[in-house]
């Protein structure tokens, strides 16, 4: 069972144009644009499912048609399915870009805020924010390391901070919370507004 | 043979029960009564087939038209396991969230449409695991995707919207990736069954079905998210409700590596993609898990490690061996289960603490215990330590990679258990900064109601269950590999005489060969 494949330089020409037109829509921000460029790409490749079927014939009837000249309907099958599919989402992403509208004014597609909020905080090589459990904020490892040499007095010193959890951990708590509390939102609101 | 009848009830039951609690828009109850009946005989149904399917997988033509002009669908030993986990997902995220939705009044969420959609995705869900044709699986992405569509831009919320958008235009994309994939499968094989795929693309020009295989794989990678497809997962999951993203982390990704498991294994069995699917793998894992080190909200840290935990799949898919296959069916199980788990329970989390910002949680160890343990259990699941059900996959995926021991294997060897320590440092920065420090200020939250606490608690049990009956269930991942690393079993099962299956057809009627 031989069937002729070879496909319709028109046919082939157009597939090219759509998909190409549709990929370049898609890669837009605003998402009417993504609509139109998905559209154009599924019927793109809806004419190539209509391809594959290979060469047209008559139509697909027994009685009406010889089997050899006849047309492969399961493309237009699985086409009509794929139409309805494609028809079904344009619908709700229409619906999606309205209500980005009503909400922004706008369709775009934004960024993840805080996506680049941590991007923003690890360039700058800061901490999400500081934990306000510790007794003491320490500035930085190094100064630390030059005021505790004596290990057994560390060790003391973290036995003493696990043993007089609360006396020390109050005292100290304002300052350290509010540092804590200051740094993390500095850095949400200025991540947020770059 | 006589339970056949069961195969295509958990795509076909779940449509029903959406109909019918469309129409009962009025009453929640009766909605909420009919979903639940739905999803447990869906879960009965799963649990006999699961119990019952032997080599042999079971297949229906649907209709009775036999195979090639009709459609099949079909459950063998991945199937029935990969429909149980998913189904006992269902219920008990179903339960969690009619428990929010009561205790938060409603007044957030639209619950008229909630159910019909949640068991529209149910049906989309099970119907991809029974597909028996490659269309029949894009028509069961499309379903699935089209409900969670829905149900991610659920209130349409601003926030919501924003994100939502990026996540339905990459699957739409996804979705047109793998509809030209099948014009091309058809264009070069003439068909879209699965079992006839199997039979004629070894025929077929070995370039062409490579150019097949990487396009499917393009498709289903983009759904499973696998490096570098998987950029849209961490940004649009965490800003549904609780449920959803539960719901979408535990088994939409693991749809796409259903398909993967099945087109590798059936349609490409040579492995001629297996070095890229390794570098993949490795890449996944790496990247995925250093994304979720630097997170400080809970639920996009572990969207991250969910990402990073589809490259164990991968590996075990690419290795392309007995074991490798074993142990990423069996990770595919466990990872449902524990990825669902911890985000229902971060769920928790956001309701007693207010937030799910590891900057602003902290002493919740001291305010819920009870909370603490629900979360500490699947986080050190995930995290992979001995002797939970996530050790024993990824002790079972790292033996198959020393069996095969091929430099890029041992890569990923050592690159699978950096990811597992890097995981557990993931955890337990979420578990100090939620669990164990003291709140910059005092949580705002509401208290716990029974509702959500039970189905989260369930799962736990149900992941625990995974590991004490671990045994058992790798000696069922086992013989599921066996029969998916012959597909003749598969080719055989559907088109008994090799060319029509057993429903009815005019041809096979006067060649009188089908039994």
């Amino acid at each position: 069972m031989s069937v002729d494949m070879s496909p319709s330089i028109a046919l082939v020409v157009t597939i090219g144009v759509l998909v190409a037109a549709g990929v370049y829509l898609v890669l837009e921000r605003s998402l009417t644009r993504i609509i139109v460029g998905i559209v154009l790409l599924g019927n793109g490749v809806n004419l190539l499912l209509l391809v594959s079927g290979g060469a047209a014939g008559g139509a697909p009837i027994i009685g009406l048609t010889p089997e050899d000249e006849m047309t492969d309907p399961l493309p237009e099958a699985l086409i009509l399915t794929a139409i309805v599919i494609t028809l079904g989402m344009t619908a709700f992403l229409l619906a999606l870009a309205y209500r980005s509208w009503q909400l922004h004014g706008h369709d775009e597609v934004q960024d993840d805020v805080e996506d680049r909020r941590i991007a923003y905080l690890a360039a700058r090589d800061e901490l999400a924010f500081a934990d306000t459990d510790t007794e003491t904020v320490v500035p930085d490892l190094e100064e630390e390391a030059h005021e505790v040499r004596d290990e057994t007095e560390s060790l003391l010193l973290l036995v003493g901070e696990e043993g007089l959890v609360d006396v020390p951990v109050e005292a100290a708590r304002p300052e350290a919370s509010e540092g804590g509390s200051e740094q993390a939102s500095d850095g949400g609101t200025e991540g947020e507004d770059r | 043979m006589t339970l056949d009848f069961l195969v295509p009830l958990p795509a076909i039951l779940p449509l029903f029960g959406a109909g019918l609690a469309l129409a009962m828009w009025r009453s929640q109850k009766a909605q909420f009564a009919i979903s639940v009946a739905v999803l447990t005989v869906v879960l009965a149904a799963s649990v006999a087939m699961l119990v019952t399917v032997g080599d042999v997988p079971m297949v229906v033509d649907v209709g009775g038209w036999a195979v090639p002009v009709g459609i099949d669908v079909v459950v063998d030993r991945l199937s029935a396991l990969m429909l149980t986990v998913s189904s006992a997902v269902f219920l008990c995220v179903l339960l969690y969230s009619m428990a929010q939705g009561l205790a938060d009044g409603g007044e957030d969420t639209p619950v008229a449409i909630y159910h019909p959609t949640y068991l529209v995705l149910a049906a989309g869900v099970s119907m991809a695991f029974v597909a028996g044709d490659l269309f029949n699986l894009f028509v069961a992405f499309e379903v699935l995707l089209a409900s969670s569509y829905v149900l991610i831009t659920l209130g349409g919320t601003g926030e919501r919207i924003r994100s939502g958008t990026i996540y339905i235009a990459v699957a739409l994309v996804s979705s047109v990736i793998f509809l030209a994939g099948i014009a091309l499968v058809y264009a070069s094989t003439g068909t879209v069954n699965l079992a006839q795929l199997a039979q004629r693309i070894p025929e077929i020009d070995p370039g062409v079905a490579q150019v097949l295989q990487l396009l499917l794989l393009l498709a289903f990678g983009i759904k499973a998210a696998v490096f570098p497809l998987h950029a849209w997962l961490p940004d649009s999951y965490p800003t549904a409700p609780a449920p959803v993203t539960a719901v979408f982390a535990g088994l939409l990704t693991k749809v796409g590596v259903y398909a993967i498991i099945r087109t590798q294994t059936l349609l490409f069995p040579g492995g001629a993609a297996d070095t890229l699917l390794l570098w993949l793998a490795l890449a996944t894992m790496l990247v995925g898990i250093l994304g979720a080190v630097a997170q400080d909200d809970v639920k996009r840290l572990l969207s991250f490690t969910l990402v990073s935990h589809i490259g164990y799949m991968i590996f075990g898919i690419a290795l392309s061996s007995h074991a490798g296959l074993t142990g990423a069916i069996f990770y595919v199980a466990h990872h449902i289960t524990v990825q669902t788990t911890l985000f229902l329970v971060v769920g928790l989390i956001e309701r007693r603490g207010g937030t799910t910002s590891l900057d602003r949680l902290g002493g919740l160890a001291k305010l819920a215990p009870g909370l603490a343990i629900l979360f500490f259990i699947p986080a050190m699941n995930l995290s992979g330590i001995p002797p939970l059900s996530g050790f024993l996959g990824k002790l079972g995926l790292l033996q198959a990679g020393v069996a095969d021991a091929s430099p890029l294997a041992w890569a990923l060897v050592v690159g699978g258990v950096v990811t597992s320590l890097l995981t557990l440092y993931a955890i337990v920065k979420a578990w100090n900064k939620a669990f164990w420090q003291v709140p910059p200020a005092p949580l705002e939250g509401a208290s716990l109601p029974r509702g959500m606490v039970g189905p989260t608690a369930a799962l736990v049990l149900f992941g625990l269950g995974l590991t004490v009956f671990a045994g058992p269930l790798y000696g069922f991942t086992e013989r599921a590999a066996s029969t998916l690393r012959d597909p003749e079993v598969y080719i055989t099962a559907v088109l008994p005489d090799g060319e029509r299956g057993r429903g009815e057809s005019v041809e096979v009627a006067e060649g009188g060969e089908h039994g």
